[in-house]
């Protein structure tokens, strides 16, 4: 069974009269890589800072092992950060930014080049230790500057945003080595960005936030497949929202621009003339081609987009329009633009959110 | 084009000849105490002087003395007020701005009648008292400068994430301050303290009216008695100025820079 090691108790943080964190329970496990993940404003940063205690909270506790920590000052959490903006000290080598935290620690000389060297090997970044930081590319730094953090051991990382300063390529190799560092090394991180993609790539568990508010924690399939709100199905990933009326409540019938489907999904207070929404993903919609499945649409091809591996479809079914993804056939051409097809997809892929 | 060239250079040479003339008449009058004939006896006699040395020697070690106190003072204010009362700054700035407001001569009647022997604390009762008074009267003078160029160099560097990365790592606020903040502005700084050693080099109100041995009184005393001397000291004084500003050149050469490669 997996052993607790954080745990977020009512935390609430408000500047003046602007509350930004409101009664957030959290409680994460050891080993585990936790994404805060929400838009701009959401609170995601602050409740990493109040973790690292460069925030006090308005109320509530964080507590690590067992212990509040909520009194103690940054530099005695045994923490490790990293800032989006690397944070690297400027008049220091690699060497001395990396070796910081354990000189500080009076760790002896000897002891400290072992770790450097170490920690340097891990980044893959072997034979750079006298460099400066100006003489490095940004994802050197962001590398040097998890080392930095990881050298002195901390019980807990924290990522806040670090690969937003990068570009796409290189933000996406790192992710991959900063996941597989933090496997090695089996150490607790908290990971902040605003971005679903990163976040459903490499999180244990995914905590969506908005305004203040936790919306959703869950594994990223669970997030993905089964959001809990509005709000987390309209942010992380493609959404398709449509526009129903409940005709028929008995058999779960439901029109859609004047045609009916049966909705396995319908809850059950649903009466006859009720207006619902119903979202789905743009993958769980194909092409009838033949093969239906429970639901089916008739529609008109209103855009075409070739991607490459994928072929991303608009249909006009009326007021409503659908956007689907299906796989290019290299023997099939895509449908044309104003072609009449008929979708399909299975009734359990439809969420239905009340109006 | 060439007839916009043509302006730039006229302006150019205007400009040149406004700074440089004087300075050309200043050094050929220096050389010209001898009738007829280029001599560097001004410059002989002034360096030769025993109170030029004394008083060069003492300007300067109170011009240190300024220098340090005025550092431990205003580091720790800017870095503070940048940190943890950004809206503190207008108000810091117009307080380090007061000494270019009130002239020398009010600050230091203010001084001797707040410390003069009928005083609490009568620093002009005794020498040191007074070279103190002295040393602080110029940390203040010097405020203005000092604060601009540790504010400067503090606006340089991203503060607060340097001091949170530090602090995250186990450091507490005075390490922060002498391995991360202060080595990153040192160059910031050392132009404060230049320009308060050149301030203090030339001053003479305050020194003379504490009667201190200052490199300024003694200029006035040679520019009041002496015909060929004071343009000799002149032109002394602008290389020792010159040195200062070079060196500060020389020295950004060597300071940490934070902008990275692009990936």
């Amino acid at each position: 069974m997996a052993e607790e090691f954080l745990r977020i108790e009512n935390l609430v943080k408000a500047f003046g009269g602007n509350t930004v964190v409101k009664q957030v329970n959290l409680a994460f496990d050891r080993g585990e890589f936790i994404t805060l993940l929400g838009p701009s404003g959401c609170g995601k940063t602050t409740i990493l800072r109040m973790i690292a205690g460069f925030e006090r909270p308005t109320s509530g506790s964080i507590h690590v092992e067992g212990k509040d920590i909520s009194p103690l000052p940054p530099n005695q959490r045994k923490i490790g950060m990293v800032f989006q903006a690397y944070a690297l000290f400027p008049n220091m080598n690699v060497e001395d930014n990396v070796g910081f935290g354990l000189r500080i620690a009076n760790v002896p000389v000897d002891e400290r080049r072992a770790r450097v060297d170490e920690m340097l090997k891990l980044i893959g970044l072997p034979g750079y230790g006298k460099r400066f930081p100006f003489e490095m590319s940004g994802g050197q730094q962001q590398r040097v500057a998890l080392a930095r953090a990881l050298a002195p051991k901390p019980r807990m990382l924290l990522l806040d945003e670090p690969l937003s300063a990068l570009d796409a390529k290189i933000r996406v190799s790192l992710r991959q080595e900063i996941r597989a560092i933090q496997r090695d090394l089996g150490i607790t991180t908290i990971f902040v960005t605003h971005d679903q993609e990163e976040a459903l790539s490499i999180s244990d568990r995914i905590v969506v936030l908005s305004a203040g508010n936790v919306e959703q924690f869950g594994t990223p399939f669970e997030v993905y497949n089964k959001p809990a709100t509005r709000f987390v199905a309209g942010f992380v990933g493609q959404l398709n929202t449509l526009s129903g009326t409940v005709t028929d409540p008995a058999t779960r019938a439901v029109a859609i621009d004047g045609q009916n489907v049966t909705l396995p999904n319908l809850p059950s207070n649903a009466k006859t003339g009720d207006h619902v929404s119903l979202t789905m993903r743009p993958e769980a919609i194909q092409l009838a081609n033949g093969h239906v499945r429970d639901v089916v649409l008739d529609g008109t091809v209103s855009e075409v987009s070739f991607l490459g591996s994928v072929i991303r479809l608009k249909v006009n079914l009326g007021q409503n329009a659908i956007h689907l993804d299906t796989f290019n056939d290299q023997h099939t051409p895509p449908p044309a633009h104003d072609e009449k097809v008929q979708i399909t997809l299975s009734g359990s892929d439809i969420l239905v959110l009340g109006e | 084009m060439r007839r916009g060239r043509l302006w730039a250079w006229i302006v150019f040479i205007l400009g040149a000849a406004y700074f440089l003339l004087p300075l050309i008449a200043t050094i050929q009058f220096s050389l010209s105490i001898r009738r007829g004939t280029l001599s560097l006896d001004a410059y002989t006699n002034v360096l030769q002087s025993p109170d030029f040395q004394q008083t060069l020697v003492y300007s300067f070690l109170v011009g240190i003395g300024a220098i340090v106190v005025g550092l431990l003072l205003v580091v720790p204010a800017a870095y503070f007020v940048r940190l943890r009362a950004p809206q503190l700054r207008p108000i810091i700035e117009f307080v380090t701005l007061l000494p270019l407001i009130i002239p020398p001569i009010i600050l230091v009647f203010g001084y001797i009648r707040m410390y003069s022997s009928s005083s609490i604390l009568p620093l002009t009762n005794s020498n040191i008292g007074t070279n103190i008074l002295l040393t602080l009267a110029y940390v203040a003078l010097a405020l203005p400068y000092m604060y601009r160029a540790v504010d400067t160099g503090l606006r340089t560097i991203d503060v607060q994430t340097l001091t949170e990365a530090a602090n995250i790592l186990g450091a507490n606020t005075i390490t922060i301050m002498a391995r991360v903040i202060f080595p990153n502005i040192i160059v910031a700084v050392l132009s404060g303290a230049f320009l308060t050693l050149a301030i203090v080099i030339g001053e003479f109100t305050i020194a003379s009216l504490l009667n201190r041995p200052a490199f300024g009184v003694y200029m006035q005393n040679v520019g009041a008695n002496r015909a060929f001397e004071p343009a000799a000291l002149a032109v002394i004084s602008f290389v020792i100025t010159w040195a200062a500003m070079g060196m500060i050149q020389l020295l950004a050469r060597f300071a940490p820079r934070t902008a990275a490669l692009t990936d």
